[in-house]
């Protein structure tokens, strides 16, 4: 079996049809949560490559316009053609030059359609997203994932981030979280992941949105707990177990 | 015969290993030789580092088939682009173009690219473009099957601001050493010095790289041992 390529250009495939493909090189969970002044999300800096942790400075949250913040799970090569098209955009919003802006609502539509469309023709774009931001006085938060479902929450998580870190953030999350209360909770959740998500790499950026801006921070590392009684001699009594 | 047939038509691969380094001035692109289909060697001194424009390079690992192809049509559209902006293309331009092609026909592409050069506005540059056609700017950036003895080696032995020298032993040491252990790696070593000066190719032949862990001193004979031993015991019964 052949397929008959009709390539329309060289630097494009319009012409063959393509399906659901694999990805490559991927991000692992992303966290966004409300608190008092806006958003805060987080994500380390891993891109893993099947099971190898190839690259560990890619930076999986991006500032969209004036108002919003995306974070990424998932193909990084579909995350760079997502923040383009959004470049695009925000690009044309500026242009009407009617000191309209695009807010967090908005730019989350356009990603469910985007991701849903490509969906519907077998080949999507291989992530799942966290779109948050600030737009006059009003807080939004929400998620799109690669099969377009697309929901709003005070708190959304993608990938393990939904087993690992909701339960926590059930617990513990309040609407008037402070910044220092929300980053806490936050690094708790990237603690708990690091622990037990293999795809997750020490090295992380928390980024916050408030009304007055948007600041993603530099990358640092956790420290983690290993000094548990139970950790230090697990076998005795039981030789051979683990 | 059944064996030998499926040798002869499976798709010519490049297990390799591919390393582009940054140091202080310039980059230094580094590769073995070895082409393979199936386990016959089809090329043992093939150059996988390839001229895009007078002052970027590109390695190639994954399809030889592929890989060529992409490396053309981005020569190509470079030399365009030269012509039309009147200077040399910069680095970032010529790996978003091998982006595009990578990330565009992702399905039906396996090439795994090492983008190196320099240009008077970054300086030296190297961009790595995987499987699938993410771009990721890196200080330095390994590839091809052989890199995976290699990524313990380069966490411990990369440094930043390196001189000339040292990145290019750094590359030809990390290259026969993923050459001792990966069976799709071997030949020779290939590397490309860019910096603003221009460009300059050297070649490390297979005989001349140091020896690792379990390999002897290569002798001409037996003869020669025998006959130049002092000790007792060069046959043993």
């Amino acid at each position: 079996m052949v397929s008959s390529q009709s390539e329309s250009g060289l630097l494009s495939s319009e012409g063959d049809s393509q399906r659901t493909q694999y990805p490559y090189v991927t991000g692992t969970s992303v966290i966004g949560i409300k608190y008092k002044d806006g958003i805060l999300m987080a994500a380390d800096m891993g891109g893993s490559y099947g099971s190898t942790i190839r690259y560990k400075s890619v930076e999986r949250l991006k500032q969209v316009g004036k108002h919003s913040l995306l974070g990424a799970s998932g193909e990084i090569s579909d995350f760079q053609e997502i923040l383009r098209y959004l470049d695009e955009l925000i690009l044309h919003d500026n242009m009407w030059d009617d000191g309209n802006s695009l807010g967090p609502k908005e730019v989350h539509n356009y990603l469910t359609r985007i991701m849903y469309n490509r969906r519907n023709k077998f080949d999507p774009l291989w992530n799942s997203l966290v779109l948050g931001g600030v737009k006059n006085g009003q807080k939004y938060l929400g998620s799109v994932s690669m099969i377009g479902v697309h929901f709003e929450d005070s708190h959304v998580a993608t990938g393990f981030g939904n087993h690992l870190a909701r339960p926590i953030l059930r617990e513990e999350w309040r609407e008037d979280l402070s910044f220092e209360e929300g980053v806490k909770l936050l690094e708790k959740c990237m603690r708990n992941l690091l622990y037990r998500d293999r795809s997750a790499v020490n090295k992380l950026q928390i980024a916050k949105i408030t009304e007055d801006g948007l600041t993603i921070s530099q990358p640092y590392s956790l420290k983690t707990f290993w000094n548990f009684g139970a950790f230090q001699n697990p076998t005795v009594g039981a030789e051979g177990s683990w | 015969m059944d064996s030998i047939m499926k040798d002869l038509n499976s798709p010519h691969s490049m297990g390799t290993t591919i390393i582009g380094v940054t140091y202080d001035g310039g980059v230094i692109l580094g590769a073995d030789s070895r082409t393979s289909t199936g386990l016959y060697v089809a090329n043992r001194a093939s150059d996988k580092i390839t001229q895009l424009t007078d002052n970027v390079y590109l390695c190639r690992s994954g399809s030889a088939a592929d890989s060529q192809l992409v490396s053309d049509y981005v020569r190509h559209f470079l030399h365009q682009h030269t012509i039309q902006l009147g200077q040399p293309a910069t680095v970032k331009v010529a790996a978003n173009l091998i982006r595009l092609l990578s990330y565009n026909n992702k399905n039906m592409l396996q090439a795994g690219l090492i983008v190196g050069g320099w240009d008077k506005y970054e300086g030296g540059k190297i961009y790595g473009v995987p499987l699938g056609g993410t771009i990721v700017e890196q200080p330095f950036a390994i590839g091809g099957s052989g890199s995976t003895y290699l990524y313990g080696f380069f966490d411990q032995e990369w440094k930043d601001g390196m001189t000339k020298d040292e990145a290019e032993k750094l590359v030809v040491k990390a290259v026969s050493l993923a050459i001792a252990r990966d069976g799709a790696s071997g030949g020779v070593v290939r590397t490309v010095i860019i910096n603003s000066e221009g460009v300059t190719r050297n070649f490390y032949p297979g005989d001349k790289l140091p020896l690792w862990h379990e390999e002897l001193p290569p002798q001409n004979s037996l003869l020669d041992i025998l006959s130049s031993s002092s000790s007792p015991e060069p046959m043993v019964s």
